[in-house]
């Protein structure tokens, strides 16, 4: 670890050109309400302020420095143009409760990008207030809810989640009210119809699909999955995280879809920002378009745009955040959306498809063993490592961490759950063949050390700014925070 | 084509490889009645990043900030340049959730310097790495105190005081909805603005109630007697949770002080800890906790821990809280959280320090004082609450509707506050107004002199219906 930022500094250093010149008083406050000693911040110049997080930032792995092909994240280029734009002045210095007549700009481009994702995912309407997916996860599932309770429909309280599904799809229907009852995956990878068609009831709410699923393949029955669900009065939910796949080609609107969400910071190529922000689109069919949460953006008569609120939605779910989302990411998301245009979307699913495959194809001729060999890839694969596990003792996340010294980011380890020492692979279509290459390169030589040299690779990764960590510890010895006076905190 | 690299060389090869003719028949599991053949043309054509520059300068300069004495949960404060600078650099900007520790360990250290400092501010023992924003935060810190309050067999209502930010209330309702957990409000005592305490004394004899929620400053900016709200809400077994501005914590007594046992809970919007007002966001949520408490803290937490050799690093810990592990019985479902915001936060607070984030705070309040003094001064206007003790936002009510003099004052390039008529009918005269340390007397004497102005051309009249889109 690099020192902490406490470890540069002195009483009384500080860099005094960034903080207002006078210090004021604030003797008619009550002395009761004030603090008695100064919050313990650290004391630093701004040389050392930018040093150290400069220093810091080179040690992360980020896609402007590496690839990164961790399944379900679409980690593709973020176009530095979408931060440019999205930071200049007009936009960034606005108050949120600015009135609607003096940010028509910022207006414009929400409004427009609301009616580019309705088109590109078939559905009647689309909001952009959830901040992340899981939120949007959470508001579609609480519409769900809406609906069948305007219907007097209240029995419904299940809610129907494939085994391979993220971890936010059930976390998401327990918040919003609900239920999980998890349906198995056939050999084949798609949802076992035969455990469906026996679940399915008067108390099914509705199921959470993401499709291809996130066994990177294409759930071909989706279109009997609708009809068997619709037909027992339950709704379909759409998680969009692998949209990628499929963006300009086919729309979940289309697959009989009644809401959905997609990752804006995936399929639209905001950044991650080791964390978020990210944001998520919200979209619906028109039987779920009342419930829809506040505020969207309308287009009037004359063309002006303004915010529907509450006031007009009476029956909406109400408001996810206090403002309006993360704003500053949808800007990035337009301008990603406008670069790419409608044929350029297309071309998204089309060589994010062609890259996984190929990615597939390589690793398999190289010997490693895919989970579904005789399904197509979508924009991902999954290899699963259980025969190096057995034969040469060495894991997923072993090959993982090794990967890590080879300048690759790790794939997705251990999920899906279903698969035994998996790795899920996503590519996306901003890589080269190139670099395709290196990565099976890669993989090839760590099951060559695995063979030769297995320390090598289980005690992987060297050649970062620290090896493996101990999670246990981290656990058990929780040393959560650091105090200039009394250092790490700890149990 | 916009940010694919392969050549037609390389599509070739990789079909040849692949044995297909065309990367069409890549997608032949997908049922051909499913598949378009083209988007609708109401997506509209691809346009070049000049192109798309040139409509962005012209947007943004359709946006016209103004003069901004409005707050109500966000605020314009100065930032200093290297904050963003360094936030935006790729490594930072583009890098993923810390998942593997080995390759982030710089995402993960600015975590941990950032729960450090929020402890610090807040005067409590843990912090987690972010919450989406302000309100989503308060949510979650109810449902955090519902858990606590479960496991010892307390109430489960949350009081929370009507003086709350009325977003912040929709919000707690839609995320408490689905859960069936109450809420009920403390109204507050009409002639000081703050939490009435002989309602809450009743309402606390009846039973039931699991936590109280102290906003300090609350909505109107005011400032309540925190400590003996505590203590009376300890001693009547509820989780404490309180809603705090991390600015004002610079000289206001951290919650983790407040009355004889300090708050449990501590939660509330980061962005004026170096997050521009950027239209709303994205912004970040903030929630600290005694450490007893953490195993029911949402979020992701990080931890310092040794490596292999044993020398120290950070890793994302107690994930079994989370949604990746526990699934359907996870704390909360919140994945992608704030990440980069939080780097702003940490930049932020280490270029202040101790002294100038506490300079920041009492030059908001000045200011402050300044505009309330010299806007009462005109005829017709007065404090809603006199002799309140207030931080940095205030209500102020004129002779008449506020509504109509506030959207002149915006035609005149002034945000002049927030419409207080919002939130009830007796409040149509009041507005709340801010001023952080980035006005100037100068800003405050121009907003006197156009608001003497507008009190002055007009007389005093009923509301009218403005023509206004808003």
């Amino acid at each position: 670890m690099s020192a902490l930022i406490f470890d540069h500094s002195r009483p009384g250093r500080r860099a005094p050109g960034l903080a207002p010149e006078q210090e004021e008083a604030i003797d008619d406050l009550p002395p009761g309400l004030l603090r008695q000693r100064p919050p313990s911040l650290p004391e630093v110049s701004e040389l050392e302020v930018v040093r150290h997080y400069t220093r810091l930032s080179q040690q992360n792995f980020s896609i402007d420095t590496h690839f990164y092909p961790l399944g379900s994240c679409t980690m593709k280029y973020n176009p530095r143009a979408a931060n440019h734009l999205a930071m200049l002045a007009g936009f960034l210095d606005t108050h949120p409760l600015a009135p609607a007549r003096t940010r028509q700009g910022f207006l414009a481009c929400v409004f427009e990008l609301q009616e580019m994702l309705k088109a590109a995912t078939g559905m009647s309407a689309v909001v952009l207030s959830p901040m992340a997916g899981a939120q949007g996860e959470f508001a579609g599932m609480a519409m769900i809810r809406r609906y069948h309770r305007a219907r007097k429909d209240e029995a419904r309280n299940e809610v129907l989640v494939p085994d391979a599904a993220h971890g936010t799809n059930p976390a998401s229907a327990v918040m919003s009210g609900f239920r999980v009852r998890e349906i198995p995956t056939d050999r084949e990878g798609d949802v076992d119809m035969q455990a469906l068609r026996a679940a399915v009831g008067p108390k099914t709410a509705g199921i959470m699909l993401t499709n291809p699923s996130t066994l990177g393949v294409f759930e071909r029955r989706i279109l009997e999955i609708a009809e068997v669900v619709h037909q027992a009065g339950g709704l379909l939910y759409y998680d969009g995280a692998n949209l990628n796949a499929i963006l300009g080609r086919v729309r979940p609107g289309d697959m009989q879809f009644d809401v959905l969400h997609l990752n804006l910071h995936k399929t639209f190529s905001t950044p991650h920002g080791g964390g978020g922000p990210g944001a998520a689109a919200l979209g619906v069919g028109p039987r779920l378009e009342p419930f829809l949460p506040v505020p969207f953006v309308v287009r009037g008569e004359t063309g002006d745009l303004s915010w529907v609120d509450e006031e007009s939605r009476p029956e909406t779910i109400g408001r996810l955040s206090a403002f309006m989302g993360n704003g500053g990411v949808l800007l990035r998301a337009y301008v990603y959306a406008r670069l790419l245009g409608r044929t350029g979307m297309r071309r998204v699913s089309e060589y994010a498809t062609l890259n996984a495959n190929y990615l597939a194809r390589r690793l398999e001729a190289a010997g490693f063993e895919l989970a579904y060999p005789r399904r197509r890839a979508s924009h991902e694969c999954i290899v699963t490592l259980r025969r190096e596990a057995r034969e040469m003792g060495v894991t997923a996340m072993d090959f993982a961490k090794r990967l890590l010294d080879y300048g690759m980011h790790a794939p997705t380890t251990y999920f899906p759950l279903l698969v035994p020492e998996c790795l899920l692979i996503e590519p996306t279509e901003t890589e080269s063949p190139e670099t395709l290459d290196a990565f099976v390169d890669a993989m090839t030589r760590i099951r060559e050390e695995a063979l030769s040299d297995p320390d090598r690779v289980r005690h992987a990764p060297w050649t970062t700014p620290v090896r493996r960590l101990d999670d246990v510890r981290a656990a058990r010895e929780l040393d959560l925070a650091w105090h200039l006076d009394r250092g790490p905190d700890q149990t | 084509m916009p940010f694919i690299p392969h050549t037609r060389e390389d599509v070739d090869h990789m079909l040849k490889k692949l044995g297909v003719a065309r990367v069409e028949d890549l997608f032949d599991e997908i049922p051909s009645a499913l598949r378009i053949d083209a988007l609708p043309e109401s997506v509209p054509a691809q346009v070049s990043e000049q192109t798309v520059t040139r409509l962005m300068r012209e947007r943004a300069r359709q946006d016209t900030p103004g003069l901004c004495f409005l707050g109500a949960g966000a605020y314009d404060h100065f930032i200093p340049a290297a904050v963003w600078e360094i936030v935006t650099r790729g490594e930072f900007y583009s890098a993923y959730t810390p998942y593997q520790a080995e390759a982030s360990q710089g995402t993960l250290q600015v975590i941990y310097e950032f729960q450090s400092m929020m402890t610090e501010l807040t005067g409590l023992e843990v912090s987690n790495a972010s919450l989406y924003d302000g309100a989503s935060a308060l949510a979650e810190a109810i449902l955090m105190a519902c858990r606590i309050q479960n496991q010892k067999g307390g109430g489960s209502v949350a009081l929370l005081p009507e003086a709350l930010h009325p977003a912040y209330r929709r919000v707690i309702e839609t995320i408490l909805e689905p859960q069936s957990i109450g809420t009920e409000t403390i109204p507050y005592d009409q002639k000081s603005g703050l939490l009435d305490r002989s309602w809450a004394e009743e309402r606390l004899a009846r039973g039931g109630v699991g936590s109280l929620v102290l906003a300090q400053p609350n909505f109107f900016g005011l400032l309540d007697a925190v400590d003996s709200w505590t203590d009376l809400a300890h001693r009547a077994g509820l989780t404490v949770i309180a809603l705090v501005n991390p600015t004002s914590l610079a000289i206001l007594n951290p919650p983790g002080k407040w009355g004889t046992e300090g708050a449990d809970i501590v939660c509330g919007e980061g962005q004026p800890l170096g997050v521009p007002l950027s239209s709303g966001g994205p912004y970040f949520g903030f929630l600290t906790s005694r450490k007893s408490l953490v195993r029911q803290m949402p979020g992701r937490i990080v931890g310092r821990t040794l490596d292999r050799d044993g020398r120290p690093g950070f890793t994302l810990t107690l994930q079994a809280r989370e949604q990746h592990i526990r699934r359907a019985r996870a704390m909360s479902n919140i994945c992608t959280n704030q990440g980069l915001l939080v780097t702003a936060a940490t930049l932020y607070l280490s270029f202040l320090g101790p002294t100038g984030l506490a300079r920041v705070a009492r030059a908001c309040h000045a200011r402050t004082r300044l505009l309330v003094e010299s806007l009462t001064s005109l005829p017709g206007v007065r404090p809603v609450f006199p002799g309140t003790p207030f931080f940095h936002e205030y209500p102020l009510a004129m002779d008449r509707p506020a509504r109509p003099v506030l959207e002149a004052l915006s035609d005149q390039g002034i945000l002049g506050g927030y419409d207080l008529g919002k939130l009830s009918p007796e409040l149509s005269h009041a507005w709340l107004l801010c001023a952080t340390e980035a006005r100037s007397p100068e800003d405050i004497a121009c907003y006197r002199s156009i608001l003497e102005n507008l009190l002055s051309s007009a007389r005093p009249e009923p509301a009218r219906v403005s023509t206004h889109p808003n």
